[in-house]
């Protein structure tokens, strides 16, 4: 026994090279830091977001040059790959977090029941007070508005592609959904715009619900496409062969089988026109009282409140809060709908339990 | 309730590419006819072509006849929907419909179709589920997903699935190929007492599958890739394992292929 294990020990191992210890990339992450902040400080930089660039690029070559050096250069290529998703990954998380971080501690100081339940109607730009009810009204109606058009149309288009469609029809149907999807948002407003100014129409709030759900349908029906042709082509060909007609097989074995996916493609496509401002400032106009009427007279809307405070009050910090606070509550709506769409999701996903 | 099937000169398409060609052969009522051949043959096209399922798959197409008793089942103004209900299929791969539970599964077809009453649903569907042979393994869990069997057991729900409409033909594609021995030997069981009652067609690649369940057996072959199948001969299965009248048959079954 020793004297195998002797020979071995003399042998070279093929299998086992010099590797770093664990805790290496944490102690060079550490030091490209502290490399990064000496730097910052003796070059005068003034923007964080510098250091923290300097500080990845710093880590990236320092990861890749001591593990070149101690491990070969296959494990320097593993490292830095690893390094790069990690980098990558703070580059992307880093600005959401401190977003909804300042939008959260901004926003609180004034978001009260108050706030939520009071119009702008007798309080100046200028002034605190005042709220977002008029404009929580008006996003809901105009945002419900456009879901009840775009979802449907939406959803049995996408039904069409994928059960129905067959050659050139479908083909051109495509082609002009991806074609809507690039269309900006400021472009469908003019278009129902030219629409109003042919009819002689003042700004309402159904004008805008137009123009959100021409943004909202192709979302949907790319989503809802993907979604069907999740559903496996066993399952229609089981139903058709029970003798079930073609249009029960969709209602009631394609779609409820893919139902989840679904909602969930129609909530994203609702958290994306909720936030659309150009559209709603085209055509809603905007309003400081309350008006519960969408399709007479001028509404107001989150975003478009949130840009109005910002750019009419000249520079009082009373609006600023505001508008900040009506950031937050947006923030706040799309993640409940968010969070509504994967309850749904989940709910209705097929069941696999024992 | 069985019915004779009677197919003539039938040949099949997958758009321009003919996958079948000149078919004629005659399935008695109540017995079980299987069909064996190489893959590609077209075994299962033509299994799907008797209950007009072939069509389904894009650009399939088919001309000749298939007489269900004295129906063409291609013949003008004939309804593939109304086809179906009276020709059921049972698929390769056990596919019960995942947002269901297995009550739903086995009454999806009468359901789906609106042609039931609820008193009479349960007791089709504990008919159909014993009839299956499974009644006893899921009496308790009828509510639970269908989902949640076992691969055997999902694969006789989807028998119990196509027995509760009552059709009068049962065409089977394959139907153990993803199953192991012990569940294999249930759904062949199952399928000696299916006879019975229904007309029963079933597409193996297991020789002594054939050899055991059917009492008429027809090998498929095809010229060379690229060629459509064609039948070769169709016989009592005795006679085609034992004393087949063509040469290329007796290749096959015996390992001799090629």
């Amino acid at each position: 026994m020793s004297h195998a294990a002797a020979v071995t020990d003399q042998r070279p191992s093929t299998l086992r090279g010099a590797s770093l210890p664990k805790w290496s990339p944490w102690a060079i992450a550490a030091g490209s830091v502290a490399v990064s902040v000496g730097i910052g400080l003796a070059a005068g930089l003034d923007s964080k977001v510098q250091w923290g660039l300097i500080a990845g690029l710093i880590f990236l070559v320092a990861t890749y040059g001591i593990a070149a050096g101690v491990e070969g250069r296959r494990q320097a290529k593993d490292r830095i790959a690893t390094a790069l998703v990690w980098v990558a990954f703070l580059v992307a998380v880093v600005p959401l977090v401190s977003l909804v971080w300042v939008t959260v501690s901004r926003g609180v100081k004034v978001l009260d029941i108050y706030f939520l339940t009071h119009s702008m109607g007798i309080v100046a730009d200028s002034q605190p007070g005042g709220g977002i009810y008029h404009a929580i009204i008006g996003s809901l109606e105009q945002v419900g508005l456009a879901t009840i058009i775009a979802a449907p149309v939406g959803i049995l288009t996408a039904v069409y592609l994928v059960e129905y469609g067959r050659g050139g029809l479908s083909r051109a149907i495509t082609f002009f959904v991806d074609v809507m999807t690039g269309v900006p948002s400021i472009v469908a407003g003019l278009f129902i715009l030219s629409l109003m100014l042919i009819f002689n129409m003042e700004p309402f709030g159904f004008a805008g619900s137009l123009a959100l759900a021409i943004l909202m349908m192709p979302v949907v029906v790319r989503s809802t496409e993907e979604m069907l042709k999740l559903v496996p082509n066993e399952l229609r060909e089981a139903s058709l062969a029970l003798g079930v007609p073609k249009w029960r097989t969709i209602l009631k074995v394609v779609l409820p089988t893919s139902i989840g996916g679904i909602v969930t493609g129609v909530m994203l496509a609702i958290a994306r026109i909720a936030g659309e401002t150009a559209p709603v400032l085209l055509l809603v106009f905007g309003n400081r009282f309350i008006n519960n009427n969408p399709f007479e007279g001028a509404q107001q809307s989150l975003p478009l409140y949130i840009y109005q405070q910002y750019a009419n009050s000249a520079g009082a910090n009373a609006a600023y809060d505001r508008a900040w606070a009506a950031s937050l509550t947006l923030i706040a709506f799309v993640m409940i709908l968010n969070l509504a769409a994967r309850a749904i999701a989940r709910w209705k996903a097929p069941k696999t339990g024992r | 309730m069985a019915k004779r099937i009677d197919v003539s000169g039938l040949s099949a398409y997958y758009g321009s590419f003919r996958a079948i060609e000149d078919i004629s052969m005659t399935v008695e009522p109540r017995t079980v006819t299987a069909f064996i051949g190489p893959s590609g043959c077209g075994k299962s096209t033509f299994l799907r072509t008797l209950n007009r399922m072939h069509e389904v798959t894009s650009g399939g197409r088919v001309e000749g006849k298939v007489m269900l008793d004295d129906e063409n089942l291609y013949g003008p103004g004939v309804d593939p929907v109304a086809v179906r209900r009276e020709v059921g299929m049972v698929f390769q791969r056990p596919n019960p419909f995942p947002t269901m539970s297995v009550f739903e599964n086995v009454a999806a077809g009468l359901k789906l179709n609106g042609s039931y009453k609820k008193s009479e649903l349960a007791d089709i569907v504990e008919k159909s589920l014993k009839g299956a042979n499974l009644w006893n393994e899921v009496k308790d869990r009828l509510n639970k997903p269908g989902s949640g069997l076992s691969g055997g057991q999902q694969q006789r729900l989807c028998i119990a699935r196509a027995i509760a409409v009552e059709p009068k033909v049962l065409l089977m594609d394959e139907p153990c190929s993803a199953l192991d021995p012990i569940s294999t030997l249930a759904i062949e069981d199952l399928i000696g007492e299916l006879k019975e009652r229904f007309t029963i067609v079933i597409v193996t690649h297991n020789m002594q599958q054939a050899a055991r369940v059917s009492d008429r057996t027809a090998f498929f072959n095809l010229a060379a890739v690229g060629q459509p199948g064609k039948l070769i001969e169709i016989d009592d299965t005795e006679r085609i394992f034992s004393n087949p009248s063509v040469q290329a048959t007796e290749d096959y079954i015996s390992g001799r292929f090629g």
